[in-house]
């Protein structure tokens, strides 16, 4: 039998012994990411090893980069919480006038991206840099302890979100930073996840390829921050995107007539007209989703908020141009 | 027997590690968090049935550590330094190839 | 040959950064140093400098491109003032400690509130426990001369420490005075390549800069940055030697002028200097035996020149456009840590004046001084007096 080939490379930029907890989706975020980018590297200037990462505090900085080691094995570096963007912005300059050949990929958690990082981010997406930036959303502040983020989905449990007698969980709906670069008309903005690896890899590998600007958004399970099962991080990013909780898309150019929409699996009907998908009926509910997750429990006996989930979940799908169905759970 | 993709840095960090104070804090040796052997975390340990491996892929693409490399015939090799335990690599494994099995130590 | 010209001290200051022949420049508009960009603009859209210009959204991002391309390996520059500096806080501390030697040039001016655009030095003092260098010009001159000494300075092994170098807004950076544009060879000469080799970003030898360091490390950072305040001392005075040597002109950390008789020495920073000086000929003129010094480094706090002027007068006045709540001028604090301890030390008498742009006259400076005389004859005056007071309107 012949051996069959890896359908990555293998080349490792994220060393073990990093801190990040057992079942971690953000580590293995990282260590898919520079993969991609590295065989994007290679591809486009013959060097796999051309890159640099700039990393907003954050989860996977402090796990990684613990004085006198490091996890990394490309040239990184960690400045503060809200200017991942604006320093990778100064290296690409800087690169520039050295005639160093490569491309800069800035890393931040959503707190570093939605929240305090959301004007460095739109200066150096306004501004054009060489710089492929990659949110790794896990929904809420895990670094100092599970706060909330405007990222955080509608009715999640955080230690700033609690639910009780006046509160369902986090009461605002999810904000998506990937549309929001979007409109800064850059050559290439993305969802993904870790759920969908090869999705995953494709997307950074053409994020790291266009000229300019790139953003993505990448789903990434946090078993502690989520009260989540570790073996079942890669389980419950897929039924994200199975359940319709996450969708995976593309904009280039800013072009919001041109949404496209990656098939979710999972059983879901996907309905095309002139090659673009208008409506997708999901077939798993949201609920199959939400069950594995201590954040959401209380969400089972609020039919209320529950529902309001789902609505929110549809008007984000309409915003991409889709009409989605999404199933109840059968009791 | 396959190596380590970081055996060069666990042998880069034993022979140059040094705790002198650097300019700037920075971190010299690349890769050195593999002095940190993780695999003292583990509760559950992956038991990897080779017959039932259907090679793809999976469990190497989604480790987070890594702790799992790939062998000259590109089966997984558990890199039990580093393994944390987590059993993403057996959730996911289609043929059930990987079971995880309570450490014993 | 050198250029003999006019111009304003933020000019002086572009011209300066384009001396300096940085490759990355990362700036935002603020009052009063805007025309700084706005001057390197046009040196980089006429070909004059060969740099990439970053029109950041906000100062935080200046400095936080400046510390990624810094770390990149190459000569930085910014400029700001006030708020945009206030703005930048967060990321000074981070600047020292990764060892970045970003030279800023800060049009020294209030903070809000409420908001006020004009000068004293409440902004550049407030960073003075960053680890930043600092040096204060007199005049349009110095604030050129000053940027390029601290490149020099910042990027010497020894060193390797950002820099801001303060001039007064408006009574400096919207003021022409003559100015002489040094040959860019002997610029070039005394400057060098920034060639780091602490500092890089190279894909193909991976460091790892901006680490977490635990309690186990975190201490000797902070001890290697004041090693490196210290070692700033002496290098100084050897750039200003090698300035003095090959432009003509002299600096010194703490510039003394008619001090050798004097019972009371006026002590001050900046444009505030020229002032003192003009006063102390004027004052001389009735007798009174009164000299002056000028800080032009208040980081590293020179202690060993602050001691030796000590030695020469019975009352130190310090002027100060800057204040610490219930505890006075910045001045006056580190004075006091310099002379605690000597066995003969003068009285010092605290001023505070010329805040938010405040004029400081003649009048004012004679106020001042006959409190210093009252504490020359023994008399009890207040530590921290307020010079120049509207007392109708409060």
């Amino acid at each position: 039998m012949a051996v069959r080939k890896p359908p990555i490379t293998t080349r490792e930029y994220w060393a073990p012994g990093h801190a990040a907890c057992a079942g971690c989706g953000c580590a293995t975020g990282m260590r898919l990411v520079t993969k991609a980018f590295s065989e994007a590297m290679e591809e486009k200037y013959g060097d796999p090893d051309a890159f640099a990462i700039a990393h907003a505090t954050g989860c996977m900085e402090v796990v990684s980069a613990v004085f006198p080691y490091t996890a990394w094995k490309a040239p990184w570096i960690h400045v503060a919480f809200e200017n991942a963007a604006a320093v990778a912005a100064g290296i690409d300059a800087a690169w520039k006038k050295k005639g160093i050949k490569g491309k800069i990929l800035a890393f931040g958690g959503d707190g570093g991206t939605a929240d305090i990082g959301l004007q460095a981010l739109s200066g150096m997406l306004e501004r054009r840099h060489n710089v492929v930036y990659v949110m790794y959303d896990n929904e809420a502040y895990m670094n100092t302890g599970i706060q909330r983020s405007s990222s955080t989905p509608y009715g999640a449990w955080t230690t700033t979100s609690p639910p009780g007698k006046y509160s369902v969980g986090e009461d605002k709906p999810k904000k998506w930073v990937a549309l929001i670069a979007a409109a800064h008309q850059v050559p290439y903005v993305a969802t993904a996840s870790i759920g969908n690896p090869f999705d995953l890899v494709k997307k950074v590998k053409k994020a790291a390829k266009v000229d300019g600007p790139a953003f993505i958004q990448m789903h990434c399970t946090c078993p502690t921050g989520w009260k989540s099962p570790i073996e079942k991080s890669v389980e419950l990013a897929k039924l994200a995107i199975e359940t319709g909780v996450w969708p995976l898309f593309e904009i280039e150019n800013g072009d919001f007539n041109h949404i496209k929409i990656q098939s979710p699996g999972g059983g879901a009907k996907v309905k095309r007209e002139g090659g673009k998908v208008v409506a997708i009926e999901f077939k798993k509910p949201i609920e199959e989703y939400l069950k594995m997750q201590g954040r959401f429990k209380h969400l089972f006996k609020r039919p209320e908020a529950m529902e309001e989930l789902r609505n929110q979940i549809k008007e984000m799908w309409k915003v991409l141009g889709v009409e989605v169905t999404l199933p109840k759970a059968e009791e | 027997m396959a190596e380590s993709p970081f055996k060069e840095d666990i042998e880069r960090v034993q022979k140059e590690y040094s705790e002198k104070m650097t300019l700037g804090a920075v971190a010299v040796i690349p890769g050195s968090s593999v002095v940190n052997k993780t695999g003292s975390w583990r509760v559950f340990m992956p038991e990897f049935n080779k017959d039932k491996c259907v090679r793809c892929f999976l469990c190497y693409i989604y480790c987070p550590e890594p702790a799992i490399y790939l062998d000259e015939e590109n089966y997984p090799v558990f890199d039990y330094d580093y393994c944390k335990g987590c059993g993403i690599c057996a959730n996911e494994c289609p043929t059930k190839a990987i079971v995880m099995v309570r450490e014993t130590k | 040959m050198p250029i003999r010209t006019v111009m304003k001290a933020n000019e002086a200051a572009a011209w300066a950064a384009k001396l300096a022949k940085p490759k990355v420049i990362a700036a935002f508009p603020i009052t009063p140093s805007t025309l700084v960009p706005e001057k390197i603009s046009e040196f980089v859209a006429n070909g004059e400098l060969d740099a990439e210009f970053i029109k950041v959204e906000s100062e935080h991002s200046a400095i936080s491109a400046c510390v990624g391309a810094s770390a990149a390996g190459v000569r930085t520059f910014t400029a700001t003032a006030s708020q945009g500096l206030a703005l930048m806080h967060e990321v000074l501390f981070i600047a020292a400690g990764m060892r970045l030697p970003i030279v800023v040039a800060i049009g020294n001016r209030s903070l809000s509130a409420p908001i006020n655009i004009w000068n004293d030095w409440q902004d550049t003092i407030s960073e003075r426990d960053t680890g930043w260098l600092q040096f204060y010009a007199e005049n349009n001159q110095e604030a050129l001369d000053l940027i390029l000494i601290a490149y020099k300075v910042a990027e010497n092994e020894k060193v390797l420490l950002p820099a801001m170098v303060g001039f007064d807004a408006f009574i400096l950076t919207h003021t022409v005075e003559p100015v002489e544009i040094p040959d860019q060879e002997l610029v070039d000469e005394f400057l060098g390549e920034y060639e780091p080799k602490h500092a890089f970003i190279d894909p193909h030898n991976p460091i790892t800069q901006g680490t977490l360091a635990f309690p186990a490390h975190y201490m000797e950072t902070r001890y290697l940055l004041w090693k490196a305040n210290e070692a700033a001392k002496k290098v100084i005075d050897e750039a200003f030697a090698e300035f003095e040597k090959r432009f003509g002109r002299k600096y010194q950390k703490v510039e003394e002028y008619r001090t050798d008789d004097a019972d009371i020495i006026l002590v001050t920073m900046g444009s505030l200097a020229g002032t003192v000086k003009d006063y102390v000929d004027r004052a001389r003129e009735k007798g009174i035996k009164v000299g002056a010094a000028k800080m032009t480094v208040y980081r590293p706090f020179p202690v060993e020149e602050v001691r030796e002027l000590a030695k020469k007068a019975k009352v130190i006045a310090l002027l100060e456009k800057n204040i610490t709540f219930s505890v006075g001028g910045a001045l006056f604090q580190d004075f006091s840590r310099a002379l605690v301890n000597e066995d003969e030390k003068p009285k010092l008498v605290d001023f505070i004046l010329g805040l938010g742009g405040r004029d400081v006259t003649f009048q004012n400076l004679d106020e001042a001084l006959s409190i210093a005389e009252k504490a020359l004859r023994g008399e009890k005056v207040d530590e921290v007096n307020w010079i120049g007071l509207r007392k109708e309107i409060l």
